[in-house]
């Protein structure tokens, strides 16, 4: 159990910023998920937490001690890699022994310490394999288990299921939670896939070029995005942003200050029946995906801009036009730099309400 | 349906490569152990059958067995030199900057420069009386060395030039051996509190394994083939000091014209690297590879 603090962190490659002025805090037993695009950072942040990249500013404070200055193997952390990094001349117990070994812990407590943790994830059978014959999942948990084996403070995962199959991702997904509960270490977490940010993390940090977008639990990152970044970044297919002149088209109003209007293509109601309210818009359309429980539809507006629309549980749409309703509550606002607009956004959202569709025409407000 | 051309065609296609290799490989082994067994002077018509005489004679001479001897000491010296030199050296070369690169590629010059030039400038520097190393050391108040002259030092002397052209290939070698090795495999090992010493016997070590098999190998076969450095440079002498075996079945065929004698030298020699060579594969392949 320990908090991480990052104090005004800055790391740069060569003359490039890689990483300006970052603060963040990760509570003490969060399981903490860094998510972005490839190059936004959140490897660097990671591996400067751990220690094997020096920041070029600021400060690194574990558990309320600054580490800093603090070489990888005294900070208290234990890490998991991407291509899971075994040791290839060491058999598997030799790979979980080998952190022990150097920390000076005895023979019987180390064989103790091995037996437990392999029990744990599966290995016993496997202790005197070597790496290389074992499979990817197999692989994983070795290295899952060479990092618990040392009970450190702070646990780190660098994309680690990122090499594995579909189905073998899901299984790990779901051990990684609950070995997380049964550990209550603190998991810091680095993945450039949202699902697995979305469906791990309590505490997510959304990052884009070097810069924290939002730092937040699932569901706020979902239902309240700070800008136009996390809006597009969490879901698929990504938030529908509308631009001025769309929304001057659909009839919602202008508000001070709201350059973009975004809604979910959840929240949009396909073919609505009569009697529905909400904006109205209406489209070809363009593209249609089934993924069998869900359907995702994209429509081309009279002014050009493209549209998603998902379905849930619904036959596939055939027709070539289509109308959907967006319920007001669904709306977001952004300001002309992308942020969130917070204030007054419940009349603006009341005044947008939106008409009622008729049977007569669909798109039009009554 | 297959033809007779289809069958033939593919023996016809490796036709050229064998009978290249046929002509310039395995024709010149057969027929020097065919001389091996004759006694003949290069240029009279007729050879005369001895049978294995030559090889009594020749486990009896004095001579041979110094130069055996030669051989196996100027071997396991060099090998042992240019591998621990050009692993230490590739420790050290292992990472960017100007400097390194710059001394990577110093090291790696004499490999392309050809042994006779080579040889010849070390004659020079090795010189007692005039050499630039005697100089260096005699302003340095240490007083010169004989080299090349006295039987003492003049085999040293030879590993010393053959360890000098050899480090750079080898260093070369070690260091994309050490850059196979994956980073974050020394960042795991670096989490788990291992100091550079573990590291690298633990980790690096093993891991360069084959590399190190490789080099030593090879670094063998060439050692014992050892022949340039001393016809140039000391003509195996002082008093056979530095005589090798290629260097004798050199003399015997081409000097004293014993076709024969120098053929079943060949013929041990041939045995010799046979069973090296052998060893490599042999060892090559039961060796763990990682990955």
């Amino acid at each position: 159990m320990a908090q991480i603090e990052l104090r005004n962190i800055g790391k740069k490659f060569k003359q490039e910023a890689v990483i300006e002025n970052l603060n963040l805090t990760i509570r003490s037993g969060s399981f903490t998920v860094l998510v972005g695009p490839s190059g936004c950072g959140k490897s660097t942040t990671l591996r400067m937490v751990a220690g094997l990249e020096r920041q070029t500013e600021g400060e690194i404070w574990i558990d309320g001690k600054c580490v800093s200055d603090t070489p990888p193997g005294l900070r208290d952390v234990a890490m998991v890699f991407q291509n899971y990094a075994l040791y290839p001349t060491m058999s598997v117990r030799g790979n979980i022994e080998f952190g022990l070994k150097n920390k000076g812990v005895a023979k019987p407590e180390r064989e103790r310490l091995i037996g437990d943790i392999s029990e744990l994830v599966g290995l016993t059978p496997y202790l005197d394999k070597k790496p290389q014959s074992l499979s990817g999942g197999q692989r994983q948990r070795v290295a899952l288990a060479r990092a618990m084996v040392k009970q450190p403070k702070v646990f780190i995962l660098d994309e680690p299921l990122s090499n594995l199959d579909a189905k073998l991702r899901s299984q790990m997904r779901t051990e990684l939670i609950q070995l997380h509960k049964r550990l209550g270490t603190t998991f810091v977490y680095v993945t450039h896939d949202q699902v697995e940010a979305m469906s791990m993390g309590d505490e997510i940090v959304v990052m884009d070029k070097g810069v924290i977008q939002q730092a937040d639990g699932p569901m706020a990152i979902y239902g309240q995005p700070a800008n136009l970044f996390t809006a597009q970044f969490i879901g698929t297919p990504p938030m529908n942003v509308l631009l001025q002149e769309d929304m001057h088209a659909l009839g919602i109003p202008a508000m001070p200050g709201v350059h973009y209007a975004g809604f979910r293509p959840e929240h949009a109601v396909l073919n609505p029946p009569d009697g529905t309210e909400g904006i109205m818009l209406r489209g070809r359309i363009a593209t249609r995906e089934s993924l069998g429980a869900e359907q995702i539809y994209q429509l081309e507006l009279a002014s050009g801009a493209l549209v998603s629309v998902k379905t849930f549980l619904r036959p596939m749409e055939t027709v070539e036009w289509a109308a959907a309703a967006i319920p007001a509550e669904a709306l977001h606002a952004f300001d002309v730099r992308g942020n969130r607009v917070e204030c007054s956004l419940n009349e603006w959202r009341e005044a947008a309400g939106g008409g009622i569709l008729t049977a007569a025409g669909a798109g039009g407000r009554s | 349906m297959t033809t007779a051309w289809d069958k033939l065609r593919p023996y016809g296609m490796v036709a050229p490569a064998i009978l290249v290799f046929s002509l310039f490989f395995i024709y010149p082994i057969f027929y020097m152990i065919y001389l091996s067994l004759f006694d003949w002077n290069f240029v009279s018509p007729d050879k005369a059958f001895v049978g294995l005489a030559n090889f009594r004679e020749l486990l009896a001479d004095e001579d041979f067995r110094k130069v055996l001897g030669n051989t196996s000491l100027y071997t396991a010296l060099v090998v042992s030199l240019t591998t621990g030199i050009s692993l230490l050296l590739a420790l050290w070369l292992n990472r960017s900057g100007w400097f390194h690169g710059f001394v990577q590629g110093a090291i790696f010059t004499p490999h392309i420069i050809s042994l006779v030039s080579i040889s010849l400038l070390w004659s020079w520097l090795m010189d007692p009386e005039y050499g630039l190393l005697n100089g260096i050391l005699g302003w340095a108040g240490i007083g010169g060395l004989p080299w090349l002259s006295h039987p003492d030092t003049a085999l040293l002397s030879l590993v010393l030039v053959a360890v000098w052209k050899g480090i750079g290939y080898n260093a070369l070698v070690f260091i994309a051996g050490l850059q196979s090795i994956p980073a974050d495999i020394y960042e795991a090992a670096s989490l788990d509190r291992s100091r550079p010493l573990t590291t690298f016997r633990r980790l690096t070590l093993p891991m360069l394994s084959p590399t190190i098999f490789f080099l030593v190998v090879i670094n063998m076969i060439g050692s014992f083939q050892v022949f340039e450095t001393i016809a140039i440079m000391t003509g195996g002498g002082p008093v056979n000091a530095t005589n090798t075996l290629v260097y004798y079945i050199y003399e015997y065929g081409f000097r004293f014209f014993k076709i024969g004698y120098a053929s079943a030298a060949g013929v041990i020699l041939l045995l010799i690297v046979g069973v090296l060579t052998l060893l490599y594969f042999r060892l090559l392949s039961a060796k763990v590879h990682y990955r």
